[in-house]
């Protein structure tokens, strides 16, 4: 839920697309690095006309294309399949250096978690993206500040943050990610700075919407729901 | 044959706009003809075989063919899972060169051999492994990379190996090559053990045994329909590879017997490394000789095989 609006915003006023040529040569490319984030995305997908009507209702069964996390190749739009943590970055880079080499146009727009930003190979490819000055490459950061564990702080802690991406080249700025007019205004900026990567930190909120779930480590990635949890989010979004 | 395999890189550059080279952080003047005259499909990453990896696979989605060389071992076990998700489940065209397979960084110790990663690249789908036996055959080979559509691993050896493939085998991949028609007994090899089943062939016929060698460059796809020619028509089969007795050549052909003419499979045996870290230094051919890789080892296990038939 913390990512949401971030995607609203993105596919509503920011990202080129063609949902009948989901592989136009133009489009703009965005990885979820943090691919368990999936919902979000398919409901974006399906709202913008890249899935078959219903197709929702299939998720995680066995023959369907939407899985648990997604696969390039089987759902139109998704760009790069994600879900093992830290992966999304370093093909995003490649997509970038693609477009920059080529002088296109497009622009990549990776979306990373705040645990997922714990491993290695996400600021491997950030010293990358500096060095090739990719400004045609943002990293929105979902700064929900809790992972599977618990609270960022208490696993691994983050901060300073903006700092950090910083002091590896890029460009930072931070915004409240549930915020769709900062968000729309933000991107309306991008890039930050021709020469640099952008990163954006957006402040958000686990289970953005459901106050039950907000801010809850037990609500990462929670399945198995009980008919009365079923029954108070439906409460919260009528 | 890594010179080769660069040069080859170069060429390929100069043909094909899609090629692209990509190192980690490799010795100095490595491709400066391809930096000069292509600064903007050369590239040095740094030490980061995983971010390497996964700027390949953005790379080769955008329809550019990766070249990315390293060590072999941070090829393979440094960056696995970005191999098998970012190369392997997307089925990209990235080209690993992989320096120094097997026991070539010897003097280096254990952190620097790559003798499991056959075994490795060979249980992800989609991926292909390749080990030339020599520079002439690495550059048949390379010339075949370009349109291959799915991602390979390319083993090197030491270089300055011993020629003994020829212009005529030509080359495919998944086709192996027979370099010595066998008699009694065939020895199957992939990389530089060609050559030393070639030595040991040649001491066998000496003593009235004629063995034969037949080189499976590809260790992925094996070239089954070649096993299911030759295996019934020998008494006796010696796998050679520099690479543990887990997961590489020798249970490759194992398994295809297995799965598909179960009764030749009593005549293979396997040489390889032991289920064991190196715990020696000293030289690629010192260390094989520690491991019981030797011309005398397989002539002797050859020549068991044949007396049990």
């Amino acid at each position: 839920m913390s990512l949401v609006e971030i995607l609203r915003v993105l596919y509503d006023s920011y990202l080129r697309y063609q949902p009948a040529d989901p592989n136009w040569p133009d489009r703009d490319r965005l990885i979820l690095s943090k691919g368990h984030g999936c919902l979000a995305l398919y409901a974006l997908l399906a709202d913008k006309g890249f899935l078959k009507e219903g197709e929702m209702l299939t998720f995680c069964k066995q023959d369907s294309r939407l899985g648990g996390h997604p696969e390039r190749g089987k759902i139109p739009g998704v760009e790069a399949t994600t879900g093992a943590l830290g992966h999304g970055l370093p093909m995003g880079v490649g997509m970038a250096l693609a477009g920059k080499i080529r002088h296109q146009k497009h622009r990549v727009v990776v979306i990373v978690g705040d645990g997922e930003i714990n491993e290695g190979s996400i600021w491997e490819a950030a010293m990358s993206a500096a060095k090739h000055k990719l400004a045609n490459l943002a990293v929105l950061v979902d700064y929900n500040k809790v992972q599977s564990y618990g609270s960022t702080r208490e696993v691994l802690d983050l901060e300073p943050l903006a700092d950090k991406w910083r002091s590896f080249g890029f460009e930072v700025e931070e915004v409240d990610g549930h915020d769709v007019e900062a968000l729309e205004q933000l991107t309306r900026r991008l890039p930050l700075n021709s020469g640099k990567p952008t990163a954006v930190i957006c402040h958000t909120i686990k289970g953005k919407g459901f106050p039950f779930a907000e801010g809850k480590s037990e609500w990462h990635h929670k399945s198995g729901l009980k008919p009365e949890e079923i029954a108070a989010m439906y409460e919260y979004l009528i | 044959m890594r010179k080769t395999s660069l040069d080859c890189v170069y060429e390929l550059a100069k043909r094909d706009g899609r090629v692209i080279f990509i190192g980690s952080d490799l010795g100095p003047g490595v491709l400066d003809p391809m930096k000069r005259e292509m600064p903007d499909r050369f590239f040095m990453e740094g030490v980061s075989e995983q971010h390497v990896i996964g700027m390949a696979a953005g790379l080769a989605m955008e329809g550019f063919i990766p070249y990315v060389n390293t060590i072999a071992t941070f090829l393979t076990r440094r960056c696995y899972e970005q191999v098998a998700l970012d190369l392997c489940l997307q089925d990209l065209p990235v080209r690993l060169i992989a320096n120094g397979g097997g026991a070539v960084y010897a003097p280096l110790g254990p952190t620097h051999l790559a003798v499991e990663d056959f075994a490795i690249m060979r249980a992800l789908p989609n991926m292909t492994v390749v080990a030339p036996c020599d520079a002439d055959e690495m550059r048949r080979f390379m010339a075949k990379t370009v349109d291959w559509p799915h991602p390979i691993y390319i083993r090197l050896a030491k270089g300055g190996d011993g020629i003994v493939s020829q212009e005529r085998y030509g080359f495919e991949i998944g086709k192996a090559i027979m370099l010595r028609e066998p008699g009694a007994g065939l020895f199957v090899t992939t990389g530089v053990m060609a050559q030393l089943a070639l030595r040991a062939a040649e001491q066998l016929s000496k003593e009235g045994l004629a063995c034969g060698v037949l080189h499976v460059h590809t260790v992925k796809p094996l070239d089954h329909a070649a096993l299911h020619v030759w295996l019934p028509k020998v008494h006796g089969v010696v796998t050679v590879e520099e690479h543990t007795r887990i997961g590489g050549l020798g249970s490759a052909v194992l398994e295809c017997c297995n799965d598909e003419m179960p009764e030749q499979a009593f005549k293979v045996r396997r040489i390889g490394i032991p289920d064991r870290f190196a715990d020696q230094y000293g030289n690629q051919n010192s260390l094989l000789g520690h491991w019981g890789i030797t011309v005398d080892s397989l002539c002797s296990t050859m020549r068991k095989q044949l007396r049990e038939d």
